[in-house]
């Protein structure tokens, strides 16, 4: 992967296959090996600075660089979407710096670089999910230094989000945690699933495909490999639950999906489609329509 | 959304054409030079170099009139070009006190050894507004003098360091490794080197905020102005394949050393401590600022009890980036109905549950006061 590819969407500039130097590309390569053999722990790396700002993306960025090779197909998506602005504009990078194939469709990609959401279908062992972090500490919450969440993982001193998790119930009855909520990873590893609703979080667990985190600003990179116990955080009288939602998608009836809420009109009617845009866009080609039949939308003309 | 965001490849696309236009104005004015900002918009010329880690005025420059003056913008397209950049190594310490001295100044000394020489500056001038400028007068030339360029001006901590007064220079081996927070994560607690590292990328508004707070109180570290200097340098880089140093060329540097006082402790006697700032290109507010903080998170060190936001390393070196501070406030415009999608429907809930739980206290209140 030493060759440079021709890149005239950057000011007409040779940059290297994927952007990164093959140096830092190695040195991501070894955190990324680190953070496999230690599944759940922040391996801290030094991040580069991207040509996009910090906290829009440039940990998955650089990971995805870090593994891409020419015979790669990318698929890049921003709240289950493919079509959200940055995610095009994350797309357009790696086409324009490493000139691979890009899909809209999940089984189509060997990466999938997500920022928010897991995609609906089941990812499979040639699949590489790579996320993009803004906060990759979980804890952080609860003490803003470094220097003592580093020791609490060490020590696995994690009463304290026991402590936040149990005050959450004795005030509201339930975990209010709807979305980066809190996983315990082998057993060992408590870990910051990124801001992916908690609705995701039960795809997480024993996933055939290899997960990768990436956390550009704060420079961690994290991963689950293969098959790895993955539990969100609970008790055992108040259990872990996902979020479910009381309507089918209007537009392809897709059940036990995460769904977007869009608002329809000023009268504050609404509909609730799938934020996976790929997994619904396959089921309406597959004839599966929904209770709004058609996107309602798109019939007003709406491109 | 759903449908709203399909088509956002050619809504970025014409934004960026919009902006585009935006930038250059009103045709009919005449395009902003490079050489035109780096002659005279040379301070943020200077701040753009020092924010964005690169000595180029050139590509600064470039940066400014990209960005449309934005200089954090500018500092940003500075740092993505410069993460391109091969690394060769790292040059010779350059020698401030061999520097061809344009400005020198010191606030602890009526006159010193190499002496005070004002320079170019907006000290003393009448802050008003200058109507000439706008009418496009040409100010008239200064008058000039051959000087001896050979000059060494010695640094007045240097002076005072001959007297045992201020606390040494810490001794530092010729192999010590120069550490680099941009090819190494920042680790806690990190070591002086780092942390000037650091400040010098550090935002100025940022600095001259935590400085001016321990001038406040918060903090305090009694500090003095020992010295501001402003000139050229040279910078030399040792080649391994000659085996002998080659000068790589001049760049243009402001220094600043802030003397502070210390009580002393156990294990050193009451002398002055040092406080150190140091840019590229003309930044004396930056580096007096600088000098003030890096005085401060020297707490530790110095055995001093660490209660105020400025002698904290966590807090000054976590947050002082301002291209990632930037990035991070201003992801925030990124969409994130995913994630509030989750909240709304949690908060749907909590909610619902409260109006059950109020209407049958209500009720209980209503069936009391009917018994």
């Amino acid at each position: 992967m030493t060759e440079r590819v021709e890149t005239q969407g950057i000011s007409g500039e040779h940059y290297n296959f994927a952007y990164l130097d093959e140096q830092t590309k190695r040195m991501i390569r070894r955190t990324i090996l680190k953070g496999i053999a230690v599944p759940g722990y922040q391996v801290p790396f030094a991040a580069r600075e991207m040509p996009m700002p910090y906290g829009w993306g440039t940990g998955g960025v650089q990971v995805t660089a870090a593994v891409i090779g020419k015979n790669d197909c990318l698929k890049m998506i921003d709240q289950g979407s493919d079509d959200t602005t940055n995610a095009v504009a994350l797309r357009n990078f790696f086409v324009e710096t490493t000139g691979v194939d890009t899909t809209t469709k999940t089984k189509d990609a060997s990466i999938i670089q997500t920022r928010h959401r897991i995609p609906e279908e089941t990812l499979t062992k040639d699949q590489v999910l790579v996320y993009q972090v803004p906060i990759p500490e979980p804890l952080r919450f609860l003490e803003p230094r470094e220097t003592e969440t580093r020791k609490m993982h060490a020590l696995e001193e994690y009463g304290l989000m026991h402590v936040k998790l149990y005050e959450d119930i004795a005030k509201f009855g339930h975990i209010a945690t709807a979305y980066a909520y809190p996983v315990m990873v082998q057993d060992r590893y408590v870990m910051d699933p990124s801001p992916t609703p908690k609705f995701d979080n039960p795809k997480m667990d024993q996933m055939e495909a290899l997960q990768l985190f990436g956390a550009g600003r704060e420079k961690r990179i994290y991963a689950i490999p293969p098959h790895t116990k993955v539990v969100s955080l609970d008790f055992e009288d108040h259990p872990f639950e996902v979020t479910k939602f009381e309507q089918p998608c209007a537009i392809c009836g897709a059940e036990e999906v995460y769904l977007d809420e869009v608002i329809l009109d000023d009268d504050g009617n609404r509909m609730f489609v799938c934020s996976d845009s790929d997994f619904c866009e396959e089921r309406r080609d597959a004839g599966h329509v929904g209770h709004l039949g058609t996107n309602p939308l798109e019939a007003e003309g709406n491109d | 959304m759903y449908v709203a965001v399909k088509g956002g490849e050619k809504a970025i696309r014409n934004a960026h054409k919009l902006m585009a236009r935006d930038r250059r104005g009103d045709t009919s004015v005449p395009s902003l030079g490079l050489k035109q900002i780096s002659e005279q918009l040379y301070l943020s010329v200077s701040r753009v170099m020092a924010e964005g880690s690169l000595f180029d005025a050139e590509l600064a420059a470039l940066g400014i009139k990209q960005s449309r003056g934005d200089l954090i913008e500018a500092a940003f397209l500075m740092r993505a070009y410069r993460t391109t950049l091969p690394r060769f190594g790292y040059s010779k310490p350059i020698d401030t006190a061999k520097m061809l001295i344009r400005r020198r100044i010191s606030a602890t000394y009526k006159d010193l050894p190499g002496g005070q020489l004002l320079g170019p500056t907006f000290d003393y001038t009448q802050r008003l507004l200058d109507f000439k400028l706008a009418a496009d007068g040409e100010a008239p030339a200064p008058e000039t003098q051959e000087f001896e360029k050979e000059e060494v001006v010695p640094r007045v901590t240097d002076l005072l360091n001959d007297e045992g007064l201020i606390e040494p220079d810490e001794p530092i081996a010729p192999d010590t490794p120069v550490g680099d927070i941009t090819r190494e994560p920042l680790t806690f607690p990190a070591d002086r080197d780092l942390r000037l590292q650091n400040l010098a990328r550090g935002d100025e508004g940022f600095l001259l905020a935590l400085g001016y707070s321990t001038q406040r109180g918060f903090g305090r570290t009694h500090p003095f102005a020992g010295e501001i200097r402003l000139g050229e340098v040279e910078v030399d880089f040792f080649m391994e394949e000659l085996g002998f140093e080659v000068p790589l060329g001049t760049m243009t540097v402001t220094e600043c050393q802030m003397i502070n006082q210390f009580q002393g402790s156990a294990s050193a006697p009451p002398q002055f401590t040092r406080g150190y700032g140091l840019v590229p290109g003309q930044g004396e507010r930056k580096v007096m600022a600088m000098a003030l903080v890096d005085r401060s998170l020297r707490a530790e060190e110095l055995g001093e009890e660490i209660d105020s936001p400025t002698q904290d390393q966590e807090f000054v070196l976590s947050h002082s980036d301002n291209v990632q501070a930037t990035g991070f406030v201003e992801h925030l415009k990124l969409p994130h109905y995913v994630d509030f999608q989750s909240e709304l429907e949690l908060i749907r809930k909590v909610r619902k549950e409260w109006q059950e739980k109020r209407e049958a206290a209500e009720q209980e209140l209503v069936a009391e006061a009917a018994q």
